[in-house]
């Protein structure tokens, strides 16, 4: 790998910067299916079905 | 499985279940062979080693404006077909273009200060694309503002293919108007113009943040599939609570 030069900081932010919001992106849409999936678990507990007979949690 | 299946939720959500793992193996596959080659890359003879950032600040412009042009599909699917995984797709897609756009923006900054010697410049690619940043957001607020989904689907599809206007001015912006950002390299009449060391780089890693896009977007749309599940149950706990 060559050096990055006199402007190192700005490749080296740019680079965490993507990688940090990608990360944030993933970890976000990895825990809102968590909960929305422990809603669904709180709504079938309680009694409610679908009207297709199925599991609210069934995919 | 026909294309008419997807049209069932549940349908596509056995669909996703299945191919999301390989598509999340193939990104993360794709995403490290195009940081290595990036990392390997030579520096430009004028701009130096600050030419790496193109490797990231160009698949992000790009798919800042393809996921604006997917939703303006499905925005279609949502008024003219009326599609049930129209709006699904639609809304699942912006929060995650508005994070490319905001990437695009930001990483352009960093390499125009040492290339251009300013961070930002109203010129019309800069302030176009700004514009759609500001659109992706004004159209997150209009799904959260409109309770009922079917009105906030109608809403926000007119709303995306009145923005899909900005799309032309951003990619012909360079053509149309004097300004800072140097004209297209690689989508142009005659070929890309950049040489094949930061191209096959550039493009490895273009393939590689769309494959991300396709990843995200399908686990944001199981995810909104799923919220309208539960808020379709609960409306049938309150009316049987109310009976």
């Amino acid at each position: 790998m060559t050096s990055l030069g006199p402007y190192a900081s700005f490749i080296v932010t740019s680079y965490t910067l993507v990688a940090a919001i990608v990360l944030i992106l993933i970890g976000w849409i990895t825990l809102d299916y968590r909960r929305q999936k422990e809603r669904l678990r709180e709504l079938e507990a309680s009694g409610v079905t679908r009207r297709s007979g199925r599991q609210a949690t069934d995919i | 499985m026909t294309l008419i299946d997807l049209a069932n939720p549940t349908k596509f959500l056995s669909l996703t279940a299945r191919v999301l793992p390989w598509l999340a193996g193939a990104t993360a596959i794709l995403l490290l062979v195009g940081f290595y080659q990036a990392a390997m890359a030579p520096d430009d003879y004028q701009q130096g080693a600050t030419v790496k950032i193109m490797f990231v600040h160009v698949p992000n412009a790009w798919l800042a404006m393809f996921v604006w042009g997917v939703m303006s599909l499905a925005a279609l699917g949502t008024l003219v077909w009326r599609h049930p995984l129209a709006d699904v797709a639609a809304k699942a897609a912006a929060p995650i273009g508005a994070a490319f756009t905001f990437l695009a923006l930001v990483t352009g900054s960093l390499w125009g200060r040492p290339m251009w010697g300013t961070y930002w410049e109203w010129d019309a690619r800069l302030t176009s694309v700004l514009i759609l940043f500001l659109m992706y957001l004004g159209l997150m607020a209009l799904w959260r503002a409109v309770d009922d989904p079917s009105r906030a689907a109608r809403a926000a599809a007119v709303l995306t293919l009145v923005g899909a206007i900005n799309l032309p001015i951003i990619k012909f912006s360079v053509d149309w108007w004097n300004t800072l950002h140097q004209p297209a390299a690689v989508l142009r009449m005659g070929g890309p113009s950049l040489d094949k060391a930061f191209l096959i780089p550039l493009l490895v890693m273009a393939v590689g943040f769309s494959l991300l896009f396709v990843t995200l977007h399908l686990a944001a749309m199981r995810n909104e599939i799923l919220r309208r599940r539960v808020r379709s149950l609960q409306m049938m706990q309150a009316s049987q609570q109310a009976a």
